[in-house]
């Protein structure tokens, strides 16, 4: 068992700048994380094997990414890659996996900076090999140069939209169309808190610039209401929406394409907050269930932090900042000496980029019409092949909750554990109920939170130790 | 709603309070139930679902056999699949002491009248193909099942709906006063009935329920974990069971298979289960993979939890409540899944008058056994 000071568990922005400071105040950190490099998401490093001869070329993102992540391994924080956390214990013990096995950490002190996961909503033909979600594309991207396909359609919301087609542009493909469900007025609407980060909207125009200068047809106010083909992607169906993004009926569009990349929004993923109990609350702008926190982004159960868009989406700058801040306040709580003034510094900095943050994830979130792409017969579930039909009959039958309706249906019960679906559902539920998100719970979080082999749970053992508990009463 | 008075309020919406309810409602009773939080949800929804014998106690496998009998026509009873499944099921011996347990076992239970017989090795695992080779003696039993207690709060919901039962969920009761004969029970969500006969059948949560009527029942509760990995191709052909009663284990039809065995988490009534001990689910997995080679190659997706209510005995706690007129307590049953819908059955015969086919308020599980029982202060 290795024992430290405090566990991050996440190499993302967040937790990153927060293993970064708490370990330089003098707190002896242990850094976890599945990937095989700091970055996360946002910032994620090329494969090991890949060499970056035109760092320029590869974006501002790649820049700060790779200043990140030469401050990490510049502090004295101690980082462990390729490890799949699979259990938390109170006070706290967590395991994880590591190539196979289960090793085991301790610290009295929790940084949960987990990020964020996709919401996608679905619409018939979802399913289709060629269709992925914008997170995945810009994963394949970012770090592989790989395109979704040859010809793409790339639709949902938020700003990823752009910068995916622009991506795909740049690395030689062609992009069939961007339809996004947010109107122009819903950008005009937001531009006063966008103003605060002109960088980065400038950024944003920029890909508009590169779409329009290519001749991509942009389709505002619409969904994507079918992804066509049998076996793969042949085309798209789209719709003009109304205010709730309903699909209107009777205008239908087609587009061909072989490959689609499409998302609603992000979720903050909280499994580890759920696991260890503590409090959440519904914030619709902050993409759904957000851990409850305190000033030093403490949770409810004492000494648990979170950190980053898994506490509340507000992007990769307020990620960092909200990670260096964490990190300090652990600092200061565990004794050690910290730069006040800093603190405060960041703090200020935090208020801004949270503005812009939260105006881009109050853009992204997925309005309630837009449950009406799916159809009766569209999966919901894929790891359990659940549909809306299936769903809406258990709703008819009294399911008012989601772990109800999960117990009734076995939506979420495959090995994505809801992350896939859970959105999806909980919004046909929230449907019957006003709306109301709050209303139908939170998806119950289980050990190992993602599937884990099960040798690397058992370990080695012979049976000739075994030591079994006494036989049940007979 | 609110005001109205019932023959009858049942507190509790395990598979216990359900089927009572249920036979009273069909019978002509009026019947308001009341749930804390959904029907089935608790011990009665997330239970591994093992319909067999391997977990009975022996004094109960009278009343088991009956129940698995009720449990073949469930579905059809309450109008909705629970993928009741007849599969047999094994019970295997690694060590000589394994052995020994088992064939005491096997003999305790062949006297109660189970159809159930010690098979050599060989014989084991023609009839279970994924056994594992050091299987030293096993038990065959064609009665073993199981059904997907997930899919029980479904069925029971719709069966008690079309029954005229006054289902009141996520209403735990939090006040029962004597009104003359009958009672005053309130919940916390503000629904108020009076009825002139109560049941509690509360599960873990009796103590509680108990104490407001002036009464200490000594029920406590166990915290199982149950495990489920990704689906697999048919692999496993039957209820695969250990001699120590610390396993269970099926394929689901999914293809996915749930391994359990009464192995303990942690967890209290205020926030039901909630801790997994690893150290627990690696025990429950190693025997399991001792039992089942072919569990190495695969992946756990999820360990879930389960309250379930625990007697100083281990015997049931049902019968009438001691000075408490026209109040009865209905729980405390080990392998509640198994049994609930006989005992359910034969609880309400009881309070319709009829004689029951097997006794059920008698001294083995009549709630003055316990000592420690203050009689009633309430009236």
């Amino acid at each position: 068992m290795s024992a430290c000071d405090v566990i991050v568990l996440g190499a993302g922005p967040a937790g990153a700048s927060a293993a970064i400071e708490a370990s330089k105040a003098g707190l002896n950190v242990v850094l976890l994380d599945a990937g095989a490099a700091a970055g996360g998401q946002v910032y994620r490093a090329p494969p090991g094997s890949f060499r970056v001869t035109d760092a320029e070329a590869m974006g501002p993102d790649f820049a700060i990414g790779d200043g990140l992540r030469q401050e990490l391994a510049a502090s004295p924080a101690k980082c462990f890659f390729g490890r799949s956390v699979w259990h938390i214990a109170p006070g706290f013990v967590v395991r994880a996996v590591f190539e196979g096995n289960t090793e085991v950490y301790e610290a009295p002190t929790l940084i949960v900076a987990m990020g964020t996961h996709e919401r996608v909503i679905p619409m018939p033909g979802w399913t289709l090999p060629g269709v992925m979600g914008l997170a995945a594309a810009t994963i394949l991207l970012k770090s592989q140069r790989i395109l979704p396909g040859e010809n793409t359609v790339v639709a949902g919301t938020g700003p990823l939209l752009a910068a995916v087609a622009a991506s795909i542009l740049k690395g030689g493909g062609k992009v069939a169309a961007l339809v996004e469900l947010s109107t122009r007025m819903d950008w005009v609407k937001a531009l006063p808190s966008l103003i605060s980060r002109p960088d980065l909207l400038k950024r944003g125009f920029g890909w508009l610039g590169e779409l329009r200068a290519a001749g991509v047809p942009i389709y505002r106010g619409h969904a994507l209401t079918a992804i066509t083909g049998d076996a793969e992607v042949t085309g798209v169906e789209i719709a003009p929406v109304d205010a709730q993004w309903r699909p209107l009926a009777g205008q239908r569009r087609t587009i061909a394409a072989d490959s689609v990349t499409i998302g609603h929004g992000l979720v903050p993923s909280t499994e580890v907050t759920r696991l260890m109990g503590a409090k959440h609350e519904y914030r619709h702008e902050q993409g759904g269930w957000v851990a409850l926190r305190n000033e030093d982004f403490e949770t409810t159960i004492p000494n648990i932090f979170v950190a980053g868009d898994g506490a509340g989406i507000a992007g990769a700058a307020a990620a960092a900042l909200r990670g260096r801040i964490t990190g300090l306040a652990v600092a200061r709580r565990a004794g050690r000496k910290i730069d006040a003034s800093r603190e405060t510094t960041l703090r200020a900095q935090l208020g801004k980029a949270e503005r812009f943050g939260h105006a881009i994830s109050d853009l992204m979130q997925a309005r309630p019409g837009l449950i009406e792409t799916m159809t009766p017969e569209t999966i919901v579930c894929r790891c359990e092949e659940v549909t809306r039909a299936d769903l809406d009959s258990a709703i008819r039958d009294g399911a008012r909750d989601v772990n109800q309706m999960k117990a009734w249906t076995r939506c979420g019960m495959g090995p994505c554990q809801g992350r896939m679906c859970g959105e999806a559902a909980a919004s046909l539920l929230a449907a019957v109920q006003g709306g109301d998100r709050s209303k139908v719970g939170q998806l119950t979080a289980r050990p190992p939170l993602r599937p884990i082999p099960y040798e690397a749970i058992v370990g080695q053992f012979d049976y000739a130790d075994m030591e079994l508990p006494e036989p049940q009463p007979g | 709603m609110t005001g109205q008075t019932y023959d009858i309020a049942i507190i509790g919406g395990g598979i216990m309070g359900c089927v009572s309810s249920l036979e009273l409602a069909e019978a002509g009773m009026s019947v308001a139930l009341f749930e804390q939080r959904f029907l089935a949800s608790s011990a009665s929804g997330v239970n591994a679902g093992t319909l067999s014998l391997t977990g009975v106690r022996s004094a109960l496998s009278p009343y088991a056999l009956r129940s698995i009998d009720l449990w073949q026509k469930l579905s059809e009873r309450l109008g909705y699949d629970i993928h009741y499944r007849r599969i047999g099921s094994v019970m295997a011996a690694f060590t000589d002491r394994e052995a020994e347990i088992l064939t005491e076992r096997v003999q305790a239970k062949s006297q109660q009248g189970v159809s159930l017989e010690l098979i050599d090795a060989k014989k084991a695992r023609e009839l279970e193909p994924a056994l594992s080779e050091d299987v030293k003696l096993a038990a065959f039993s064609p009665i073993g099942g199981y059904a997907n207690s997930s899919a029980t709060g479904r069925a029971f919901t719709l069966a008690l709906r079309r029954a005229g039962v006054a289902i009141h969920e996520q209403s735990p009761v939090t006040r029962i006063e004597r009104k003359g004969d009958g009672f005053e029970v309130t919940s916390s969500t503000g629904v108020m009935v009076h009825a002139r006969r109560i049941v509690m059948a509360g599960g873990s949560w009796l103590g509680g329920l108990g104490q407001m009527v002036g009464v200490d029942f000594p029920v406590k509760w166990r915290v199982s974990q149950v495990s489920v990995t990704e689906r697999l191709p048919k692999s496993v052909k039957r209820v695969v069971a250990h001699a120590y009663g610390l396993l269970t284990l099926k394929q689901s039809e999914n293809g996915t298979i749930l391994i359990g065995g009464g192995w303990q988490g942690k967890g209290d009534l205020e926030r039901g289960p909630s801790e997994v001990l690893p150290q627990n689910l690696v025990g429950n997995l190693q025997l399991a993979m001792r039992t089942i080679p072919i569990l190495k190659t695969t992946r756990i997706v999820r360990t879930w939890l389960g309250l379930h209510a625990h007697t100083p005995d281990a015997m049931p706690i049902i019968g009438p409540i001691p000075g408490v007129e026209n109040a009865f307590v209905l729980g405390g049953v080990r392998a509640g899944f198994t049994c609930g819908p006989y005992i359910g059955k034969l609880f309400a015969d009881i309070l319709l008058g009829k004689e029951p086919e097997l006794p059920l308020f008698h001294a083995p599980f009549n709630p003055a056994r316990f000592n420690a029982l203050s009689m009633a202060k309430a009236g």
